[in-house]
């Protein structure tokens, strides 16, 4: 309908002996408008180039010890000795694995709980101060999030968690205590499962949103409480979302450097509980690349580190971004 | 008149615009009442407060008394899943819950534990599904998604879905806006066969249709109740000026 109008109205400008003609400035102004907006549209496709260009020379400065090694060897070898030519990455990824997995496992009831409150029962007034809230937590810098853990968590993990699980816990093996120092991978669960809840309870709360109301009505109108409602009527319907959710704040828990190294405990053996200090990918990435780089292929190998990280986020986002905006456009069809 | 609902005295807020003016009405035992009037005289808020959904929106306020067989539906100590097990409503649009034929219809007995077991169920379903007229289309695909069926056929599934819950009073809030002449047709012979057993309110914006169903009448305007009365008396013979003009087409 508007394509149409405007499409009218430029001819009735460009026409010189059109009755609405202006000579003078029509021609100029719709260069400049098409100007403005190639300019738009490049500035706007930047950012796809940009993952393209990042991601291609990742594998480029990778491919050295990729074509070196075969990949067995560097995903499932457990020693790290660059200067012997060892590349095992598994200690690393393991620890990834298991950071990233406390990280979400906490945050995940408080997150849906938080968002089922949020979405389902809060008033207007709650929900108005409650939502910035939540969002400054989010814009908190991650260093901050780190030297809060070390000075917070660490020891909350070292004096209180550890003994207890000593207590209680010891014949399970993922929660026995090995070391006692409070660095390692609960302490960065615990930090990340914080750093990553305001993003996951903003995203679940905008996938309670889908829900239409309607719904909520008709069970409400035969006597149902608000709770059988949520059970019954929303839950169902937001369960592929409330996933989407936690694989997207995964992908940002993954990838979190400078607050889980700060408290993880970095060191490269491969964990066997949640005690244990471990060493994330991005934590030896970023604790090692710029030294030692007259060691053979270490550079490259650091980068492959890199380059797995970032193709595993990337497929993380894509796959949980495709369900969200899924749920979103249903919203907004309905 | 043996009134099922009595309204005293009801007056409502959205924020600050009051919607409701002192509202003081009766509806008939088992019979179909319609209330009337041009959009925004504030029907559909007045059904809404027969089954205390207006606490739904945010931002509104409430005075006076809604009694239901001569309680008080606000009163503090009065369950509000109660009420609505009591007073049933028939939304504008059907609105079927994401779950099979099936599950609709027993959606309400189960979360009032109304039946004691598979086999009472069964035999609920389809007496329910019968009354609403739709058991013949359905009985050999109880199991699929209630989504599935056509608009009408949806709306007389929340009908049977609402129904089974045993309620006494049936709201209607312009049940048949959204469905095609025939469909519509069919939920008014329901709602006509239904008013022995059940109280019916229904909030209309057709005239024609206000004539069809109705036994008793309410108009309405500009949140305030112009006229209320037998349909035989409200429709040939309005007392009031503002009636007799809606009833011709002016307003």
């Amino acid at each position: 309908m508007t394509q149409q109008n405007q499409s009218v109205n430029y001819e009735t400008i460009t026409k010189p002996e059109g009755r609405h003609a202006r000579p003078s400035g029509a021609a100029h102004r719709r260069r400049l408008d098409q100007n403005v907006r190639r300019t738009f549209l490049v500035v706007t496709l930047l950012p796809i180039l940009l993952i393209s260009i990042v991601t291609i020379s990742l594998i480029v400065r990778s491919w050295p010890i990729l074509s070196a090694y075969p990949l067995k060897d560097l995903f499932l070898g457990t020693i790290w000795r660059p200067d012997k030519g060892l590349f095992g990455f598994y200690p690393y990824i393991v620890a990834t694995f298991w950071v990233t997995a406390v990280g979400v496992l906490l945050a995940t009831p408080p997150c849906i709980l938080v968002s089922i409150y949020l979405s389902e029962y809060a008033h207007l007034l709650t929900r108005t101060i409650a939502k910035p809230i939540l969002d400054l937590l989010a814009a908190i810098p991650p260093v901050v999030y780190g030297v809060w853990g070390l000075v917070a968590i660490v020891p909350f993990v070292d004096k209180v968690l550890a003994p207890f699980s000593e207590r209680w816990l010891s014949s399970v093996s993922i929660f026995k205590v090995n070391q006692p120092t409070g660095f390692g991978i609960l302490a960065a669960g615990i930090v990340l499962a914080v750093m990553i809840a305001p993003l996951i309870i903003s995203v679940m709360y905008e996938i309670f949103s889908t829900v239409p109301n309607d719904l909520r009505h008709a069970s409400l109108a035969v006597g149902a409480t608000q709770w059988q409602t949520i059970r019954t009527v929303v839950l169902p319907q937001v369960a592929p979302g409330i996933i989407a959710a936690l694989v997207l704040g995964a992908s940002r828990a993954l990838g979190e450097t400078i607050a889980v190294l700060i408290v993880v405990g970095n060191v490269p053996k491969v964990p066997t509980s949640i005690f244990d200090a471990a060493y994330p990918l991005p934590a030896l990435i970023a604790n090692n690349y710029g030294d030692m780089m007259s060691i053979p292929l270490y550079d490259s190998a650091l980068l492959s580190a890199a380059l797995v990280l970032l193709i595993v986020i990337l497929i993380f986002n894509i796959l949980s971004m495709l369900v969200i905006q899924r749920m979103l456009r249903r919203k907004w069809a309905s | 008149m043996d009134a099922h609902i009595q309204v005293k005295n009801l007056n409502v807020y959205y924020s600050k615009q009051q919607a409701l003016k002192n509202i003081n009405i009766e509806i008939p035992k088992n019979q179909i009442t319609v209330i009337m009037g041009p959009s925004g005289c504030g029907k559909t808020t007045l059904l809404k407060t027969f089954n205390r959904f207006l606490e739904l929106t945010g931002g509104t306020q409430l005075t006076g008394e809604v009694l239901v067989d001569g309680q008080n539906i606000y009163d503090r100590d009065v369950d509000v899943t109660e009420v609505r097990k009591v007073v049933g409503l028939l939304a504008q649009r059907p609105s079927p819950l994401p779950m099979s034929i099936y599950d609709n219809v027993v959606y309400g007995m189960n979360i009032h534990r109304m039946k004691k077991d598979r086999k009472e169920y069964k035999a609920a379903v389809r007496h329910y599904l019968e009354i609403a007229g739709l058991w013949d289309e359905v009985h050999k695909r109880l199991h699929d998604p209630a989504t599935s069926l056509s608009i009408g056929q949806q709306q007389r599934l929340c009908l049977a879905r609402g129904l089974a819950v045993e309620p006494e009073i049936i709201l209607g809030d312009e049940p048949t806006s959204a469905l095609d002449p025939i469909s519509s047709q069919n939920i008014e012979s329901r709602l006509i066969e239904l008013k022995k057993q059940y109280t019916t309110v229904i909030v209309t914006h057709t005239l024609r249709q206000a004539k069809r169903l109705a036994d008793y009448v309410i108009y309405m305007y500009l949140g305030e109740v112009i006229e209320a009365g037998s349909a035989r008396e409200v429709f040939n013979d309005p007392q009031h000026e503002r009636t007799r003009a809606y009833l011709e087409g002016q307003i």
